[in-house]
C-alpha cells in the first residue's frame, strides 16, 4: 500500500464569481521513501493538491475524491485526528515560507512551537533543545536558533522552513517550489540538503516546482500539471529526456541544457498563457496553444494513455492507433 | 510562481475581462476620447456600487436632504424668522415648545434662589399668537425651525469650505514629503507632527482669539488644525507610490518629477483623498459646532453651534427646553453621522483591502 | 600595493579601436548605510556597501551582453546606473564616446537612446492607464513631434502586439503576463532607442512564455539593430540569445568572453561552479560552493572570490603556487586567450 493515494481529487474554490475548478480529477500516488515531483505553472493546481492533502484549503473550497494517507482517508477525518496528522504524519514547506517566520519571534522558538503544539508532555526546554537538533540537521550551527529571521539569509530561512516540517518526525513532506526564489548557488545547496535528508530519514517527499530540470536531479517520478490535470507521469528521467507530451516539451525546452546547439539563439516557447481556471479551453485544454494541435484536439477531452514503460501521458496523438481504428 | 493581486493600493473598480471592448466604436473616436469613456464607465460602476452599501445610500439620502434644505433656506423659512426678536418685558418667557400654538402655557423648572431647590411652575407663552412652531422656538421667540434652515447653511459652507482647504494644504504636503524625501520629508514631517501633537482647541482658540472673530476666521481655525491628519495619511500613500516600479519606468523614461506627481501618483492618491475628505467634513462640522459653542464663532452669522452656544448661556439645559438644545444637537449628529457613513462606504469600495469577501 | 592592472574593457578583438556604443569605464557604486543622528555625530562611520567596485565594460551597436550573477553581486545597481538612475561614485559612462551627464536635464537626451525593461511588467505598468497611454508616456515626456496614434501603433506592432489598435484601450491586467512584458517593450521602443537594458526580462513571466519574449528580443536586435544589456541569474538563459557574457562577483566582473566560450568552457573557478550546478549543465563535476556571497560591505582582501574558492579548497592553488597571491593580490581581468578575459590569477 502507497504511503499516499490520491483518487480522483477534484478541487473548486468558491468566489463571488461562482466556483472556479482548479483540480479537475488527479491521481497520485507517493510510495514510502520515494520522491514525486509535480510540476507546472501558475493556475495549473499543484500548490492545491498541497493544501488539499493537509485540508489546509478556505472552508468552503469543494473537494470531493479520496486522500489515502497510510490508509486514513484526510477527507473523512475528524477534526481532532486531523490535527494530530498535521505536522506528525505529513508536514509541508509552503511557496515564499521564508516570509512565514514571524519577525518577532527567534526561530528556535518557532520551530519549537511546533514541537509543543502536538506533544504538551514535552516541556519548553526539551523542545528548543530538539529545535537545536533539527537546525544542526539541516547544516546550520545550533546557535542559530538564537537568531531573529531578519538576521537570516534566504537560503539559511529556508532551511529554518525545513527543520520546522522536519519537527515531528513526518513520513511525508510536501515541498511547495522550496527553491524558487533562491539564487543558484543557494538553490543547489538546498537541494542537496534536501536530497540528504530524504535520504538519512527515509522521508517521501511530493516536491513541487515549475521548473522541470530541477526535478530531475531531485526525484524518482515526475507527474506534470495542465490546468487542473495530470498531463504526463513517468520516471523523472524518462519524461525529462523524452517527454511524450507536447506542454512537457515545452516546459523543458523553456530551460534548455546550455550548450545545447539547438537553443543556441534559437528560444522556444509558447504563445498565450496558461488557462484562467474559470475559462478552461474544450475538449484537450492544452490545444490552443500546442504545436501539435490535429482535428479532434478542440472537441476530444484526453485521458492518461499508455505511453511506454510506467509512462501515461494525455495527449489524443496517443491514441492515435485506437482513434484510427474506432474511426474507421 | 505565485500570482499575487498585483495592485494594493485603492482603485476604483474596474471592469471584468469580459467587457473587453463591449460597444465602444473603435473606429471612429480617437484614444483619448476612448480613455474618457471608460472612465466614465469606471466612475458609473463606482456608483452602482456604491448604491449596493446600505450605508452609505442612507448617508447619502441624509445628505442630500441637510443640502437641499441649505440651499432652498429661503424658500421654507423667511430670513427675517431668524433675526426678529419678539421683543417683551424683560421677565416674560417667550419660549415655545415644539409643535406649540400659541397662547399657551408650559411647565419650567425654576430654582427658589433662597432655598435652592427647584420646583416647577406653569409659566404663560407670549410667543407670537397664532404661529405654529414645529420645533418650538428659542430664548428670543425665534421659530428653531427656521434657525435650523439656515444654520444649515453656515455649518456645511463652513464644512465644506475649511475641509477643502485642509485636503489642499494637507495633500501638498503629503505629496511633497513623501515624494521627495531627504530633509524635506524630515521639516515636513515634523512640522506636520506639531500640528497633530497640539491639543486643537487649545490652538482653535487662540488664533480665533487673535484673528478675531469672523466667519472666514472660523474657515481659517478649523482648516488650520484638520491639515495634519490628511498630510499623515497622504505621506504615507506617497511613499507607497513613490516607490512603485511603473514610477521608475516613468523615470527611465526621462519623466520629470511634475509630471511623475501629476500622472502617476495624484491618480493612485485620489481615492484616498477623496474617502478621506468625507470624514473630514464631518469633523469639520462638529469643530465648527465646538467653537461656536464655545462663543469663537461669528456672532452676526447663525450657525447650529451659536444656537447651541444661546441656549446654554439662557440655561437651556437644566432649565427643562430640552427643544432648544435638542434640535441643533440632533441636527449636527445627523449631519456628522451621514458623512461618515458615505465616507466609510467610499472608503470600503476603493481600497479593495477593506471589504468583506 | 601593487600597480594597478591596466583598465581592460573586455571586448572582444574585432572591436579594438571602434568607438562602441556604450562604453563604462571605471564605474563604482556605493551606498551608505543609514545611521542615527547621535551616532553620526559622535562621528561613527557606517560601512560603506560598494555594489559596483570598479567595472570596465563595452557593447557593441547590435550585440547581446548578458550580466550575470548571483544576487548582490551588483548586476541590477550597474543596469540602474547605465540607466542614469543612479549615479556613479567613480568613473563614467560614456555613449559614442561622449560621457552622459549627472543632470537631468543631460539626461533627458540619453534617455532617449537608452531604454529600460523591467523586470515584472504588471508592477512597470500603472494599472489606471491603458496600454496606449502606457506606451505614449514616453512619447509625450520628450514631446516626441508626428502622429502619437501612428508612433503608438509602429511601437505595438514592432513589439508583436498585432493589431495594435485592439490594445490601446485595454488595461495592463485585462492581457496575459507575456502580452504585458511586450508593452512594456513597447514603450521602451517608442523612443526609438539604440540600447535597452533588459533586468531580467523573463523571471516574472510562467515558463512556457519566456521564449516568446527572449525571441521577441533576438527580433529586435536582428531587425532594429538594438543593443541589449541583458540582467539575469540564468545561465540558460544567457546561453539562448546572448553574444557574449559577463559574469560578475562581488561588484566586479570576474569573466567576460564570447557565450559559446563562456559556457562551455568557462576558466573562472566561480562560473565554473555556478555552471556546474546549474542542472542542465551536464558533463562537469557539481561543484557546490559553501556559505554564501559575503555582505558587499566587508570584501574580503585579495582576489574577493578566494575564501570560497575551490581551488583554494581543494589545495589547486598551493599547488600552482597562486595561493599567496590569491590572498592577498586584487586583480582585474587577465585575458586568458583572445576575446576571453579572466579575473583569476591562476590564468598565466
Amino acid at each position: 500500500m502507497s504511503l499516499l493515494e490520491i483518487r480522483d481529487l477534484h478541487v473548486a474554490y468558491s468566489t463571488s464569481a461562482g466556483p472556479v475548478p482548479a483540480v479537475r480529477g488527479v491521481d497520485l500516488d507517493v510510495e514510502r521513501g520515494q520522491v514525486v515531483g509535480l510540476a507546472g505553472e501558475s493556475g495549473c493546481g499543484k500548490s492545491t493538491i498541497a493544501g488539499a492533502i493537509l485540508r489546509l484549503l478556505p472552508k468552503e473550497t469543494k473537494v470531493e475524491g479520496q486522500i489515502l494517507l497510510d490508509g486514513e482517508d484526510i477527507l473523512t477525518m475528524t477534526w481532532g485526528r486531523l490535527r494530530a496528522v498535521r505536522w506528525e504524519e505529513s508536514s509541508i514547506i509552503f511557496q515564499g515560507a521564508m516570509h512565514g517566520l514571524d519577525p518577532v519571534k527567534r526561530v528556535g522558538e518557532q520551530i519549537a512551537e511546533a514541537i509543543l503544539i502536538h506533544d504538551p508532555k514535552v516541556t519548553e526546554k526539551e523542545a528548543l533543545t530538539r529545535a537545536g537538533e533539527l537546525v544542526e540537521q539541516v547544516k546550520l550551527p545550533a546557535r542559530r536558533t538564537q537568531d531573529y529571521p531578519h538576521e537570516l539569509s534566504g537560503g539559511q530561512k529556508q532551511r529554518i522552513m525545513i527543520a520546522m516540517a522536519l519537527a515531528c518526525d513526518p513520513k511525508l513532506v510536501i515541498a511547495d517550489e522550496p527553491t524558487s526564489a533562491l539564487d543558484v548557488m543557494v538553490q543547489a545547496q538546498v537541494l542537496d540538503l534536501l536530497e540528504d535528508l530524504q535520504r538519512d530519514l527515509g522521508l517521501s517527499m511530493i516536491f513541487i516546482t515549475h521548473d522541470l530540470s530541477v526535478l530531475v536531479g531531485v526525484c524518482d517520478r515526475i507527474s506534470v500539471m495542465y490546468a487542473g490535470k495530470i498531463v504526463e507521469e513517468g520516471s523523472a528521467d524518462a519524461v525529462f529526456e523524452t517527454p511524450k507530451h507536447p506542454y512537457t516539451r515545452a516546459l523543458s525546452s523553456a530551460f534548455p541544457e546550455i550548450g545545447d546547439e539547438r537553443y543556441r539563439l534559437l528560444p522556444t516557447g509558447l504563445g498565450g498563457d496558461p488557462p484562467d481556471p474559470m475559462d478552461i479551453p474544450s475538449g484537450c485544454s492544452f490545444h490552443p496553444r500546442c504545436v501539435d494541435v490535429f482535428a479532434p484536439c478542440p472537441s476530444t477531452e484526453p485521458v492518461l494513455y499508455d505511453a511506454g514503460e510506467g509512462r501515461r501521458a494525455a495527449c489524443l496523438l496517443l491514441d492515435g492507433a485506437e482513434r484510427a481504428a474506432g474511426e474507421g | 510562481m505565485p500570482t499575487e493581486p498585483f495592485d494594493q493600493e485603492p482603485v476604483f473598480p474596474e471592469p471584468a475581462m469580459a467587457d473587453q471592448g463591449h460597444a465602444l466604436d473603435v473606429k471612429h473616436r480617437s484614444p483619448r476620447q476612448i480613455t474618457w469613456a471608460r472612465r466614465r464607465r469606471a466612475l458609473t460602476r463606482f456608483w452602482k456600487q456604491f448604491r449596493e452599501n446600505r450605508l452609505g445610500t442612507a448617508g447619502l439620502f441624509v445628505l442630500s436632504l441637510f443640502v437641499l434644505v441649505a440651499i432652498c433656506a429661503p424658500l421654507i423659512a423667511p430670513r427675517s424668522a431668524t433675526t426678529e426678536v419678539t421683543a417683551t418685558a424683560k421677565d416674560q418667557p417667550i419660549l415655545a415648545p415644539p409643535g406649540h400654538h400659541c397662547p399657551q402655557s408650559y411647565i419650567q423648572n425654576v430654582q427658589d434662589p433662597n432655598t435652592g431647590e427647584y420646583h416647577t411652575i406653569e409659566k404663560p407663552c407670549l410667543a407670537s399668537e397664532e404661529q405654529f412652531y414645529p420645533l418650538g422656538t428659542d430664548g428670543a421667540g425665534r421659530s428653531l425651525f427656521a434657525l435650523l434652515v439656515w444654520g444649515a447653511r453656515i455649518s456645511l459652507l463652513v464644512g465644506l469650505v475649511a475641509t477643502i482647504m485642509a485636503m489642499l494644504i494637507g495633500s501638498g504636503i503629503g505629496i511633497a514629503a513623501g515624494f521627495y524625501g531627504g530633509w524635506v520629508d524630515v521639516a515636513l514631517s515634523r512640522l506636520t507632527d506639531w500640528f497633530l501633537v497640539i491639543p486643537w482647541i487649545a490652538l482653535a482658540i487662540v488664533l480665533a482669539s487673535v484673528l478675531g472673530q469672523s466667519l472666514f476666521n472660523i474657515i481659517m481655525v478649523v482648516a488650520v488644525t484638520s491639515w495634519a491628519v490628511t498630510a499623515r495619511l497622504v505621506r504615507a500613500q506617497a511613499l507607497t507610490v513613490a516607490t512603485r516600479p511603473y514610477v521608475e519606468r516613468a523615470r527611465a523614461l526621462g519623466a520629470s518629477n511634475w509630471h511623475i506627481i501629476t500622472r502617476h501618483v495624484l491618480p493612485n492618491l485620489f481615492p484616498i483623498i477623496f474617502a478621506n475628505t468625507i470624514l473630514t467634513v464631518a469633523l469639520s462640522i462638529l469643530a465648527e459646532s465646538t467653537l461656536s459653542f464655545l462663543g469663537l464663532g461669528d456672532p452676526m452669522s447663525v450657525s447650529w453651534g451659536t444656537i447651541l452656544e444661546q441656549a446654554q448661556g439662557a440655561g437651556a439645559t437644566t432649565g427643562g427646553q430640552w427643544w432648544w438644545v435638542m434640535t441643533p444637537g440632533v441636527a449636527i449628529t445627523a449631519v456628522v453621522l451621514a458623512f461618515t457613513m458615505c465616507g466609510f462606504a467610499v472608503e470600503e469600495i476603493t481600497n479593495p483591502r477593506l471589504r468583506r469577501r | 600595493m601593487s600597480e594597478r592592472p591596466p583598465v581592460v574593457t573586455g571586448a572582444p578583438p574585432e572591436q579594438e579601436g571602434k568607438t562602441p556604443l556604450l562604453e563604462i569605464r571605471a564605474v563604482k557604486v556605493g551606498f551608505r548605510g543609514r545611521q542615527g543622528l547621535i551616532a553620526g555625530l559622535a562621528g561613527k562611520q557606517t560601512a560603506v556597501a560598494q555594489a559596483v567596485d570598479g567595472v570596465n565594460l563595452t557593447v557593441a551597436p547590435g550585440e547581446i551582453v548578458a550580466l550575470a550573477g548571483e544576487s548582490g553581486c551588483g548586476k541590477t545597481t550597474l543596469a540602474r546606473t547605465i540607466m542614469g538612475l543612479q549615479r556613479p561614485q567613480e568613473g563614467q559612462i560614456l555613449i559614442d564616446g561622449m560621457p552622459i551627464g549627472t543632470k537631468t536635464h543631460d539626461l533627458r537626451a540619453y534617455r532617449k537612446r537608452v531604454q529600460l525593461v523591467f523586470q515584472d511588467p504588471a508592477a512597470a505598468l500603472n494599472p489606471r492607464q491603458t496600454i496606449y497611454e502606457s506606451v505614449a508616456e514616453g512619447l509625450r515626456v520628450h514631446k516626441v513631434g508626428g502622429d502619437e496614434e501612428e508612433l503608438v501603433s509602429a511601437a505595438l506592432s514592432k513589439a508583436g502586439l498585432r493589431p495594435p489598435e485592439r490594445f490601446f484601450l485595454l488595461y495592463p491586467h485585462e492581457v496575459s503576463g507575456g502580452q504585458r512584458q511586450r508593452v512594456v517593450i513597447a514603450g521602451a521602443l517608442a523612443l526609438e532607442p539604440d540600447l535597452l537594458v533588459a533586468d531580467e526580462p523573463v523571471s516574472a513571466l510562467d515558463a512556457s512564455v519566456r521564449g516568446e519574449i527572449l525571441r521577441l528580443l533576438l527580433k529586435l536586435r536582428d531587425e532594429l539593430g538594438l543593443a541589449i544589456i541583458v540582467v539575469t541569474h540564468d545561465l540558460g538563459l544567457a546561453w539562448m540569445i546572448a553574444s557574449r557574457v559577463a559574469v560578475m562577483y562581488l561588484g566586479r566582473i570576474v569573466e567576460i568572453a564570447p557565450a559559446e566560450k563562456i559556457l562551455r568552457e568557462p576558466k573562472h573557478p566561480y562560473t565554473q561552479a555556478l555552471l556546474s550546478v546549474v542542472r542542465e549543465k551536464k558533463g562537469l563535476e557539481r561543484i557546490v560552493l559553501s556559505g554564501e556571497p559575503p555582505d558587499p560591505t566587508r570584501i574580503p582582501p585579495g582576489c574577493r572570490f578566494h575564501p570560497r574558492c575551490q581551488l583554494i579548497a581543494s589545495g589547486e592553488a598551493a599547488r600552482l603556487g597562486i595561493e599567496e597571491r590569491c590572498r592577498g593580490e586584487d586583480l582585474g581581468l587577465l585575458e586568458a586567450s583572445p576575446g576571453h578575459f579572466v579575473a583569476c590569477h591562476a590564468i598565466g
